[in-house]
């Protein structure tokens, strides 16, 4: 069981959370100006890393927010955690 | 020419006390060129380059894999076979897989132990019941067979199961594919290597591609821990590393790895008949030709690459054991580990041409990957060896997500959403 | 004498009598079902699993690959029981598995007899013609290994989590070393032992008088505030975040005098901070020729028993050994007056000391030798031992022999947890390399054999800091390596041809021998995973703890390589086989899945409804009538809403509150359906969408002030619905003002239906004003019913006049017996969910889920309005993709069935040629369906390709072998232009 740092509320039990896959998904702003590609891409087409991936947590059973999390996926090893609405920089 | 496999081959081997056996599948060195390369040696990259060989008289094939050959989710799945899908499309494909694995022991002179001793999926509402009926016809109107069975008839398939009204999740039916089962999964990967060695494909083990060579939008080779070779073709069959493949040659795919865990209990005497799946509590359940219960059920829902699995889901999955099973309770837990799962969106496969010419992908299986490596491998084949798509495999084209034409088999279940 | 006079750490004042196999036998308090077995000279225990070879206790711990029984009778029965770890309780009753008629006849041992025909891998082989399901029947029969029996298991389990800072797997006297100091140094300290009480090796090896003082250590640690010990625990599994999994047997030792209702055993997840391995090595056997006869045990193993049970397991023992510390066994053997034949060891000398030892003792010793032959049939009667490399031999007579062939330290939590091994050639085994967790070994299993160099290494390495961040743990260091004498050891994997010709086992209980392995590399399965998978080598329940190394050995040597070139399997979880029912732990029956109840669920239970699950929520499916069907109930209920009035509990419908200034702007990016130009006071129906442009859910939303509106989600995605919203507010668009609050079970939701239901309304009790022009359909008006704060909607998912009364959650069943006492003049009807449905179905409204599947698309089931919206809402480009504009779409219709009589089944498929037969291609199916009494039609709901332009035309739905015609029309069925809901 991952022990998964929440920003707002500290170290918690993975049963607490639900995942959101890829963090800053970007929704385009004028979808339809979209081609159907670049449409699919939004929606389906993720990074997939093996070795570190920013991704997107809720604590759900706990604070109720999300936030982002730059975990590896091999190791499991949580580098960093920080607010949803907090700007990428550094090593995030 | 391989040696034959039999009984009478057994007793003359007895006498010399089984030093004529040759090696299944040779060490070959690798060449530095290739006609077609398949990039993973599990179920579905050796079936490829066995029908390669075989149905397309291509034989100049390697088959390179990181690891061992059928050391991947080849050899860590649950077994099961089955053709009981929602989808026309999907119907069609895992069928053509499962009329190859009805014939396969025989084709690849091999024993894939193939036991087809029917899978029957649990109803536990009447709304389940009424989506079940819907599931088994699309499978007869697809000519696959299927029947509904009423509680009394579940009862008499797995007296084990509790089926109680006071259950949280009482069986009030479900429905019968007799032709599923479980097969032996090891002996499937080294059936269909003998096999393709036996065409002249050379399987390189333990041999890591680390880049693939793209010139001018199209695949030239591969850059392996052994140094370059070319190819004219490329085929990747890696399953849940597939993106990391992919953003070598520059593209991105609909795919999530996620780790999927699998059970087995101390073997015990036959207890169990029947494959037993219900998809509302997500647990399956076989008994293998040893004994051992082989379970499975929800995935770690976090993206992963570490082969293993984490403890909320073993603990899901085997209360779903105890509750649906009681007896399971003072059974044993022997062994369990975790593969990598290659999740799509619709949960159907994606087979065909990639952004890349001449770069083929057989991936997305999910969990369901072991059951189709047959027909994985022989529309694949298909595609590489025209150019152009097998038509079963046509509509699991990756342009299908731009079109919205997805297959979505998880969707439409009308649970998951 | 096999039981000593003296000695052990046995209760003799404790006297317990056991059957095995109906044999009455006698042990003491103390004692496990092995050592009471071995003192009543009970060598044959099992059978193996593939050649039915006899088989007794090899060692005394868990990794005894043979001594597997069943234990106990009927439900409270235990197959697979390792009788090493099973401790002797009175009335035991022990049974041995896998043999037929009985353990000394056993019919399954011809396959012996017949061996040379099935080595390793013989099935791929053949059983390929005609084909495999001819043969499989009698393979399963005789695989396999325990009976199950198919009944409730009365015992309970149950599960317990804890923190600590330092976790210490194994109270041997390097784990009791640790936990003195790091309890000293004031840390939370948690000691496992699977044993029941602490000491390890300490309970039958000494250590120079070096080691901790056994009862004044244990004293002191159980006595210290912030230590925790607990026994009979084995640390099974390590997972990420170091979380370690301890399995605890609370009352299995007690037999029939356990407590009732006490938990049988314990499941523990435990988040240490650091954790130290102190789980010691596992002595390897030697291979050689018919190594596999009962009598045959390890050497520290029968030293285990002498010391700890007080048992001689034999009266003339020999020794075959290939390193020092195994002498130790027969020494001690030999002052307890046992006859010690002779000690082969492969080495070509000893050293002095050990030499006089022997001599002291007249103990002949055959060096630079080995064993090749072993003679008995059920036991082991004599020995040949030759001179290597195939030299003259001897026979010497005995009951016992001890073998080591050195020691596998127990690093399957070490590499479980990520870390490394390597292999250390100067003693041959595999050693922990670098770790990936904040995890240590300590002791033997760190490799160090020697103990003052161990309990020196143990008590540093538990005052090395603690991380302070759990998240951060070390990047190296396995506990250094220690210097100091390694263990005195020469590697011997296997008798060569030369001397020996017998099958040599390397695992014991699947059966696999140096022939098979050498099979395995000569078909080129030289990867350690395809050996292991090929012979079945470590798949035996004992996970391979003594013929994991044996095996890769030998493999190495049958392909050239080096023990480190070939590696080594990875160490699945569990250490050892964990009860099922201890993993479940509570999580069955009532607590497996959670279900949701409604607010006045006992006055559901007190009218005999029948419940069932809908979505997770528990609710009553009908409430029939003594001596009524089910059919007869739901027809009953759904005609008294038509003609009277009905009472429904839709309290589990969603009730999520949006507000905030941006609101409105908010709900419009949420839902296909506009919110936009909504009065206060304003119902409106909503379909929401997924971004794919599938249909989510569908509800109304109502305005209930200026900044606030209430989504009615539907009841089985309410839930997802709320979630769903929040994270597009949190993630899209965080700085819009507005807050998303699921309040669902807030409050209770009791509909009043039918033509009756405002005058009953009005009978209980209300200061809304229900007059149908001040109060139309598709508003709610706030007030008070029946003296309760209410809010009342004038919504109908029935299609009748119907008011959804709303009141806070506690109020519930008070408002159930005001409205069927109001009710009662106009013969009110409680109303389940199966009317309910066949209600709107006759109303043409789909159910989410049930007429739509994850293909489904608001075009397709008639929501077209979106096309009017400016907002870029959730869904919307998903809807301009071609698949989504294709003409032969299937769209939502009505279906009356052309005899009107005959029920449509659902889930029946649509023919695309009337004429054709399956396999045939399919247009459509349907998706609910009823014999409609208000009706006297057969009506159902169908997606159907271009189905909307297809009105009028007859289809042919196909269902199980049956076809059924039916006209496809447009919806609704009943009362088109909404005058009874309007009324």
């Amino acid at each position: 069981m991952l022990l998964i740092p929440c920003p707002f509320c500290g170290p918690r039990a993975q049963i607490e959370f639900a995942y959101g896959g890829q963090s800053d998904i970007v929704r385009p702003k004028t979808p339809d100006a979209a081609s159907d590609q670049e449409w699919a891409e939004y929606l389906f087409f993720r990074d997939n890393p093996k070795g570190s991936h920013r991704e997107r947590w809720c604590h759900r059973d706990g604070c109720g927010l999300w936030f982002n999390l730059l975990r590896d996926t091999v190791t499991h090893r949580i580098a960093r955690s920080s607010p949803v609405d907090e700007p990428r920089g550094g090593n995030a | 020419m391989k040696q034959r496999f039999s009984f009478g081959a057994l007793v003359r081997g007895a006498a010399g006390g089984h030093r004529h056996w040759q090696p299944q599948w040779r060490t070959p060195a690798m060449k530095r060129r290739y006609q077609v390369i398949v990039v993973g040696a599990g179920g579905h990259g050796l079936a490829t380059a066995y029908y390669l060989a075989k149905n397309h008289g291509i034989t100049d094939v390697a088959v390179i894999e990181k690891g061992w050959l059928g050391g991947g989710n080849t050899g860590r799945n649950t077994m099961v076979v089955r053709s009981n899908y929602l989808f026309p499309e999907s119907t069609a494909i895992y069928d053509l897989a499962l009329r190859l694995y009805e014939d396969l022991s025989r084709d690849l002179n091999y024993n894939i132990m193939l036991s087809q001793r029917g899978i029957v999926t649990l109803a536990h509402s009447r709304a389940e019941l009424d989506g079940m009926a819907r599931w088994a016809t699309a499978l007869q109107v697809n000519g696959i067979d299927s029947e509904i069975v009423d509680r009394d008839g579940v009862r008499r398939l797995v007296p084990t199961l509790k089926v109680a009204d006071d259950a949280r999740y009482p069986v009030v039916g479900g429905f019968l594919q007799r032709r599923g089962g479980i097969a032996r999964h090891d002996a499937v990967a080294w059936g269909y290597a003998r096999g393709a060695d036996s065409y002249g494909v050379d399987i390189i083990q333990n041999c890591e591609v680390r880049d693939l060579i793209v010139r001018a939008g199209r695949i030239a080779g591969v850059e392996t821990a052994q140094g370059v070779v070319e190819a004219d073709s490329v085929a990747l069959t890696v399953a849940g590393h597939s993106s990391v493949l992919a953003a070598k040659a520059g593209f991105r795919l609909p795919v999530t790895s996620y780790a999927l865990q699998a059970f087995v209990s101390e073997p015990i005497k036959p207890i169990l008949n029947t494959v037993v799946l219900s998809p509302v509590t997500g647990f399956y359940v076989s008994q293998s030709d040893k004994g051992e219960l082989v379970m499975g059920g929800a995935l770690d829902l976090y993206n992963s690459y570490a082969q293993r699995g984490n403890f909320p889901a073993i603990e899901g999955v085997l209360s779903s054991a105890v509750e649906m099973f009681p007896f399971m309770s003072r059974l044993k837990l022997m062994r369990h580990w975790g593969g990598i799962v290659d999740v799509v969106p619709d949960s159907s496969p994606i087979i065909g041409k990639s952004p890349v010419q001449g770069l083929y992908l057989n991936c997305g299986w999910g969990t369901g990957g072991f059951k189709a490596i047959p027909a994985g491998g022989f529309t694949l084949a298909h595609s590489i060896a025209h150019d152009t798509p097998h038509p079963i495999a046509a509509p699991f084209a990756l342009d299908r997500f731009a079109t919205g034409a997805l297959i979505d088999e998880a969707g439409a279940s009308g649970i998951a959403h | 004498m096999a039981r000593m006079p003296h000695g052990g750490r046995i209760d003799r004042t404790q006297p317990l009598s056991f059957t095995f196999n109906g044999r009455h036998l006698r042990g003491f308090a103390g004692d496990t079902l092995a050592s009471a077995l071995l003192a009543n000279d009970v060598t044959l225990v099992g059978r193996s699993f593939k050649y039915h070879r006899p088989r007794g206790v090899m060692a005394a711990g868990v990794e005894d690959p043979s001594s597997l029984v069943h234990l106990g009778i009927g439900a409270a029965g235990e197959p697979n029981a390792r009788a090493t770890q099973v401790e002797l309780y009175a009335d035991l009753v022990a049974t041995s598995q896998n043999c037929w008629p009985s353990l000394r006849f056993d019919l399954q041992s011809g396959f012996d007899a017949v061996h040379r025909l099935i080595p390793a891998g013989f099935y791929y082989k053949t059983f390929i013609w005609p084909r495999w399901s001819l043969y499989e029947g009698a393979i399963r029969r005789s695989a396999g290994l325990g009976m199950a029996q198919n009944l409730r298991d009365p015992d309970v389990y149950t599960h317990q989590y804890a923190h600590c800072d330092v976790l210490i797997v194994g109270g041997g006297p390097c784990g009791l070393r640790a936990a003195e100091v790091a309890a000293a140094r004031g840390d939370r300290v948690m000691l496992v032992d699977d044993q029941r009480e602490l000491g390890g090796s300490l309970l039958w090896r000494g250590a120079g008088g070096i080691a901790p003082d056994l009862p004044a250590t244990i004293g002191a640690l159980a006595t210290t505030s912030n230590v925790q010990i607990l026994a009979r625990t084995t640390a099974v599994g390590y997972y990420d975040h170091n979380l370690v999994v301890m399995h605890q047997r609370l009352t299995n030792h007690l037999g029939k005098a356990a407590p009732n209702g006490t938990p049988r055993e314990r499941l523990w997840q435990v988040r240490a901070r650091r954790v130290l391995v102190a789980t010691g090595a596992t002595e390897r056997p030697l291979v050689f020729p018919d190594n596999d006869r009962p009598g045959v045990m390890l050497a520290d193993s029968v030293l285990h028993y002498l010391r700890r049970y007080a048992v001689v397991p034999g009266r003339r023992a020999v020794l075959f050994a290939n390193n020092d510390p195994a002498y130790q066994a027969v020494f001690a053997l030999a002052d307890a007056g046992v006859e010690v034949a002779g000690v082969v060891d492969i080495r070509a000398s000893v050293s002095d000391a050990l030499a006089a030892e022997l001599a002291r003792r007249g103990i002949r010793l055959f060096s630079n030798s080995a064993i090749c032959a072993t003679h008995g049939r059920q036991r082991v009667r004599a020995v040949r031992v030759g001179a290597m490399p195939s030299g003259p031999t001897t026979t010497l007579a005995c009951d016992l022999l001890l073998v080591s062939g050195g020691w596998a330290p127990n690093v399957h939590l070490f590499s479980q947890s990520g870390g490394k091994l390597r292999f250390d050639d100067a003693q041959s085994c595999f050693r922990p390399a670098q770790s990936a967790q904040a995890v240590q070994c300590i002791g033997a299993a760190n490799g160090l054999f020697d103990s003052a160099i161990a309990l020196r290494e143990a008590a540093t390495t538990a005052l090395a800091p603690a991380s302070a961040d759990l998240l951060q743990w070390p990047s190296a260091g396995a506990g250094a390596p220690g210097t100091g004498d390694p263990l005195a050891i020469q590697p011997f994997w296997r008798v060569p041809r030369g001397l020996g010709h017998g099958r040599q086992w390397v695992d014991f209980h699947n059966d696999v021998t140096v022939d098979d392995i050498a099979l395995a590399a000569r078909e080129n399965f030289v990867s350690v995973e395809h050996l292991k998978r090929y012979t079945g080598t470590g798949m035996a329940p004992d996970q391979g703890k003594t013929s994991n190394v044996n095996a890769l050995a030998i493999l190495a040597l049958e392909t050239g390589r080096d023990i480190a070139a070939v590696g080594t399997t990875t160490f699945r979880p569990p250490v050892v086989p964990v009860t099922l029912g201890a993993i479940a732990g509570r999580h069955i029956g009532g607590l497996y899945r959670a279900r949701r109840l409604l607010p006045a669920h006992s006055r559901h239970v007190s009218m005999e409804a029948m419940i069932a699950d809908y979505g997770g929520w528990m609710r009553p499916e009908a409430y029939p009538l003594p001596g009524e069907s089910f059919e007869e109930a739901v027809r009953r209920e759904g005609l008294a809403v038509r003609t009277r009035i009905g009472l429904f509990d839709a309290s589990s419908l969603g009730k999520i509150e949006v507000a905030g200034p941006d609101a409105e702007r908010f709900l419009d990016h949420v839902l296909v359906t506009r919110v936009e130009g909504m009065t206060v006071g304003q119902i409106r129906y909503f379909v929401m969408a997924k971004e794919q442009g599938i249909v989510f859910d569908d509800g109304v939303v109502m305005r209930l002030g200026a900044d606030r509106y209430w989504v009615g989600a539907s009841s089985a995605h309410a839930a997802h619905v709320a979630q769903t919203m929040d994270e597009w507010l949190q993630c899209e668009w965080p700085t819009w003002q507005v807050t998303v609050t699921d309040a669902t079970r807030q409050w209770a939701t009791l509909a009043l239906a039918g033509p009756e239901s405002r005058d009953v309304l009005s009978t209980a009790g209300t200061d809304i004003d229900l007059a149908a022009e001040r109060f139309p359909h598709m508003c709610f008006r706030e007030g008070l019913v029946a003296n309760m704060p209410a809010r009342v909607a004038r919504v109908s998912f029935s299609g009748e006049l119907q008011y959804e009364i709303n009141v806070h959650a506690g109020h519930a069943v008070t408002l159930w017996d005001r409205l069927l006492a109001a009710g009662a003049s106009e013969a009110i009807q409680p109303v389940g969910m199966e009317a309910w449905l066949g209600l709107r179905l006759e109303k043409g409204y789909l159910v989410v889920g049930i007429d739509t599947d994850g293909t489904t698309t608001p075009d397709d089931v008639g929501s077209a309005a979106w096309r009017k919206k400016t907002a870029n809402f959730i869904g919307r480009r998903s809807l301009m993709r071609p698949h989504a504009l294709r003409p032969d779409r299937q769209k939502l219709v009505g279906l009356l069935g052309v005899d009107p009589a005959k029920r449509l089944p659902v889930g029946a498929h649509i023919l695309a040629s009337p004429s054709a037969l399956p396999p045939c291609a399919t247009v459509g199916r349907i998706t609910s369906s009823m014999l409609s009494a208000s009706l006297g039609q057969s009506v159902a709901l169908a997606l159907l390709a271009n189905g909307r332009a297809r009105i009028g035309e007859t289809v042919t739905a196909y269902f199980d072998g049956q076809r059924h015609m039916a006209t496809v029309v447009p919806l609704p069925f009943y009362d088109p232009q909404g005058a009874r809901l309007n009324a």
